[in-house]
């Protein structure tokens, strides 16, 4: 309605001037360059982190870094192997994703198919409103209540073991239930657009030919929306392995192979715990950790625009 | 039962199971995520008060407030909207007006994607070094600003691509048929029908951008102090202009620091602005659809 | 598409020189060491004119108001977590005497401090360790401001009245896991610590002698942190500097000896170390505003402030 209103005053005043062609040219440049801003931004952005991350791996050799699980950059004789780190985010990411998905999917089906519509009036607003909340309270509750709740577990698991490095319960499995709940609204939210989206006829065929409610959700809905789940669980996948803050002190942050009850580091904690004080290989080591992060996330980049370009669908 | 069908059903003890997941993961979800809440204000309300709103911790005087953390989230904000959205709308335009499909627009559309899809922690690394070592910026609010233009350019971009969208062709070939340029068609008829998109946009980016950490820590810095203000007016101005090559950390950045210094109550405090805040945000996220459904 | 490529390069190049032109601007203002407004050097006038200051007025006011008493500029030192309650408490102290001055501290540890005074980004690095000869021949001056002790501190439940240095080494290389040997109640020891590159993590482990030897159960990035996780861990033992340590905790007697400034002094306390505002070049060649905060802290107001924080006071 608005627009149809501005319509006649703007034309108006159009007919009959003809002077814009400059102003036309202009125009479109500006809007072009701005339009090519993001591919400016990704490319200095890769430029950058692979300038900053790639001295350390001449220096050090790639095999050592990748491969070697020692990490101990301010020893006499410096050791730079992130394997135990990688593993970490590999580790974690994917216990976070096992805990977070099935949670995240089945309260999508609730919202959409099975909640009737006023309760899914009150819960939908609320989930997406933990969507806006910031990391650090995730982190936060996560010190606060998580850590020693984990750490009673842990002593009451443990109370006969010599030889078990006791963690106060920061530790992977306490990292991996807050990244669990972090990823739940992104998870749920995309799921459950996903469902909406099925055409009603695939639900109506499945109930007319006695499918049950149950039957109709998991074996013709679900697989209808495959290619809107599969994009939520990657990007649960992209926010779970990228996330720092949240995770750096609920995780203990010491270099350890990623067991439940041990203290780990993540990919993203061991750029934010040392970036402060280090210096020199030490220093490059980290912008290497980043690099490596990058191509984690563009490979998982990559998977989503293949996933989206099946589906035919944008999120 | 509602799921009767034409053929007499027993039901199965699987499906039983199953709905009683269904039921099971959505009280495990809405307890979780309104436990986070609930707690949260819990927690926090009591260290609520006037004084910890207006003014700014002193280790001399043993107070804390976080009035600074306030003032510099609100420089980031504004320095990064400042940049971030007419380059967003600007793209936007230019994908929805301009651009044929081609190599170019593939590749436009994949790097805003990808620039979604980037940690915060990269952006931080990337900022650091970029705007805070290459271009010398040091750590300060500009250079946080950066940062974030980086970070919610995806955000503005979609949701005015979005908007642009449903503005009816007829508008267009209206205007262009009566003669008008394209220059003058977008700025007088498709961006005034384009704004509550472009505002949504602008709010989910004011969302992120009070909540981001990773990225600022490096950029930023934490820096709790007030603009020093005193003298003119334009004194005063140029002040508040310089306090942008300061450093200066947000409420989040805050939030994180006294956490992780076993501040407690400071933290929980923080927490409270700051889901006060998303909420604020979240409402007039609503009232802005539902405005803009009814249209 | 080939003259559609050819704008937007040449749009990006216009872009970069934007950028570059906001960064001049930018980098002399990030590093404005600040000057009187009677002394400054003309090459920073024109920088502040940059930064949109506003050298000239400034300069007629002080011309009109007199002599030294109007300093005005800002000083930014990045550094040590440890010095945190130090350089706060010190740079809150000085803008009091002199409103017109900023004086803005960073805490991101003491490589990157030092890194940032070598790098030109900030006047003064603040370091809570010696710096390193490499650190040195680049350019950076020690300047010691206090001196700290590190306290060694448990949960205030635990029942151990101290240890010898030897049980510490013992400990914290992990030979000790239960505070049952170590003279308290059986409880599981959690060794708590600094990430690699802090201060105070390079100068505990110096002085026992233990470098790249200990095997932590949680690496924290801040003094801070180690605290409240002790304090909120029962069996927790950690290291911090001794101005930070309060009723939250309990300081642990090494050899006997409790952990205060008298016998640090006196020398019976064996854990303590430096604390070093470093600057590019000798104080003596730092701008005027610089060489006033030295004069300030290691004065009689700055040393009084700095013996308020629990420090001990260089001569």
């Amino acid at each position: 309605m608005k627009a149809e209103k501005s319509i006649l005053p703007g034309a108006g005043s159009l007919i009959g001037k003809k002077s814009g062609a400059a102003a036309e040219r202009a125009a479109q440049i500006v809007f072009t360059a701005c339009a090519s801003f993001a591919i400016l931004a990704v490319a200095s952005i890769t430029l950058y982190l692979v300038l900053s991350g790639t001295p350390a791996i001449f220096q050090v050799g790639l095999k050592e870094i990748l491969f070697s699980t020692v990490w101990a950059p301010t020893a006499a004789q410096p050791r730079y192997g992130i394997l135990y780190v990688i593993l970490t985010s590999v580790v974690g990411t994917g216990l976070a994703i096992l805990l977070g998905v099935p949670v995240g999917i089945l309260t999508a089906v609730f919202l959409a198919e099975v909640a009737d519509e006023r309760v899914a009036a009150v819960v939908k607003p609320a989930v997406e409103l933990l969507a806006g909340i910031p990391s650090v309270i995730y982190g936060l509750l996560g010190i606060y209540l998580l850590n020693p709740a984990m750490y009673r577990l842990e002593r009451w698991l443990f109370r006969d073991s010599a030889t078990h490095q006791f963690t106060g319960g920061a530790n992977l499995l306490s990292a991996v239930i807050v990244l669990a709940i972090m990823i739940l609204p992104t998870v749920i939210n995309i799921s459950e657009t996903a469902i909406r989206a099925v055409p009603p006829s695939i639900k109506a065929a499945s109930l007319a030919l006695g499918g049950s409610r149950i039957q109709t959700i998991f074996k013709s809905i679900l697989p209808a929306a495959k290619s809107g789940i599969v994009t939520a669980v990657v990007l649960g996948v992209g926010r779970a392995i990228g996330e720092a803050m949240a995770i750096t002190l609920v995780s203990g942050s010491s270099v350890n192979a990623p067991l439940p009850f041990r203290s780990v580091r993540f990919l993203t904690t061991a750029i934010v715990s040392e970036m402060g004080y280090s210096s020199g290989t030490h220093r490059q080591m980290l912008f290497t950790i980043g690099l490596v992060l990058f191509v984690f996330i563009m490979v998982i980049n990559l998977i989503l625009t293949r996933v989206l370009k099946k589906g035919g669908q944008t999120p | 039962m509602t799921g009767d069908t034409l053929y007499h059903k027993k039901k199965r003890p699987l499906e039983a199971l199953l709905l009683g997941a269904v039921y099971g993961a959505a009280s495990v979800s809405v307890l979780l995520l309104c436990g986070v809440i609930g707690y949260v204000f819990a927690k926090g309300a009591g260290t609520l008060s006037w004084s910890f709103l207006t003014t700014v911790t002193s280790a001399l005087k043993q107070t804390v407030g976080i009035a600074g953390n306030l003032v510099n989230t609100l420089y980031i904000i504004v320095l990064t909207l400042l940049a971030a959205t007419p380059i967003g709308v600007g793209a936007a335009i230019y994908l929805n007006e301009y651009a044929k499909p081609g190599r170019l627009v593939r590749l436009i559309e994949f790097t805003t994607e990808t620039l979604s899809g980037i940690p915060s922690v990269l952006f931080g690394l990337f900022g650091m070094v970029f705007f805070g070592e290459v271009l010398g910026l040091g750590y300060s609010l500009l250079s946080g600003a950066f940062t974030l233009t980086l970070m919610v350019l995806p955000l503005i971009v979609r949701n005015a691509q979005e908007a642009l969208r449903t503005v009816p062709d007829s508008y267009r070939s209206g205007a262009l048929g009566m003669g008008a340029s394209r220059w003058h068609m977008i700025r007088t008829i498709l961006l005034p029908s384009a704004i509550p998109g472009i505002l949504t946009g602008i709010i989910l980016a004011v969302g992120r951008i009070v909540g981001e950490s990773a990225a600022l820590l490096f950029t930023a810095g934490s820096a709790r102090l007030l603009p020093r203000l005193g003298g003119g007016l334009l004194e005063n101005v140029k002040k508040l202009g310089g306090k942008a090559l300061e450093s200066g950390g947000t409420l989040t950045i805050e939030l994180y620091l006294q956490m992780q210094n076993g501040k407690y109550d400071v933290a929980f405090g923080a927490g409270c602005v700051l889901i006060v805040i998303v909420l604020c945000i979240n409402l007039w996220m609503k009232l802005l659809a539902g405005r803009w459904k009814t249209r | 598409m080939k003259k559609k490529s050819t704008t937007i390069l040449a749009l990006a190049g216009a872009v970069i020189l934007a950028a570059g032109s906001l960064a001049g601007c930018g980098s002399n203002a990030a590093a404005s060491s600040g000057q009187t407004d009677v002394t400054s050097e003309s090459a920073s006038q024109t920088s502040r004119a940059d930064a949109a200051s506003a050298p000239t007025d400034q300069a007629s006011q002080a011309d009109a108001s007199g002599q030294e008493e109007s300093l005005s500029g800002s000083i930014l030192m990045v550094g040590s977590t440890s010095m945190e309650t130090l350089a706060t408490a010190l740079a809150e102290g000085y803008m009091e005497l002199h409103p017109e001055v900023t004086v803005s501290a960073e805490f991101v540890g003491s490589g990157a401090g030092i890194e940032a005074v070598l790098g030109g980004t900030a006047d003064i690095g603040n370091s809570s360790r010696n710096l390193k000869e490499e650190e040195k021949a680049a350019g950076a001056v020690e300047n010691v401001v206090a001196i700290d002790g590190i306290a060694v501190c448990v949960d205030p439940a635990n029942t151990a009245s101290g240890l010898t240095k030897q049980q510490l080494i013992d400990i914290y290389t992990g030979k000790v896991t239960n505070w049952a040997q170590a003279g308290g109640a059986d409880v599981p020891i959690v060794v708590v610590g600094r990430e690699a590159g802090s201060g105070t993590r390079s100068a505990f482990e110096e002085i026992l002698g233990i470098e790249d030897q200990c095997a932590y159960a949680n690496e924290l990035d801040s003094t801070g942190a180690v605290m409240a996780k002790v304090a909120s861990t029962p069996g927790a033992i950690g290291y911090v500097s001794l101005d930070v340590v309060d009723d939250t905790v309990t300081a642990l007697p090494l050899d006997g000896v409790e952990a205060t400034a008298e016998n640090i002094k006196a020398g019976g306390y064996f854990l303590s170390r430096p604390f070093v505002m470093a600057t590019m070049g000798d104080v003596s060649s730092q701008s005027p505003l610089v060489q006033d905060w030295f004069a300030y802290v290691l004065g009689e107001e700055g040393q009084a402030i700095a013996s308020s924080v629990g420090l001990i006071t260089v001569e």
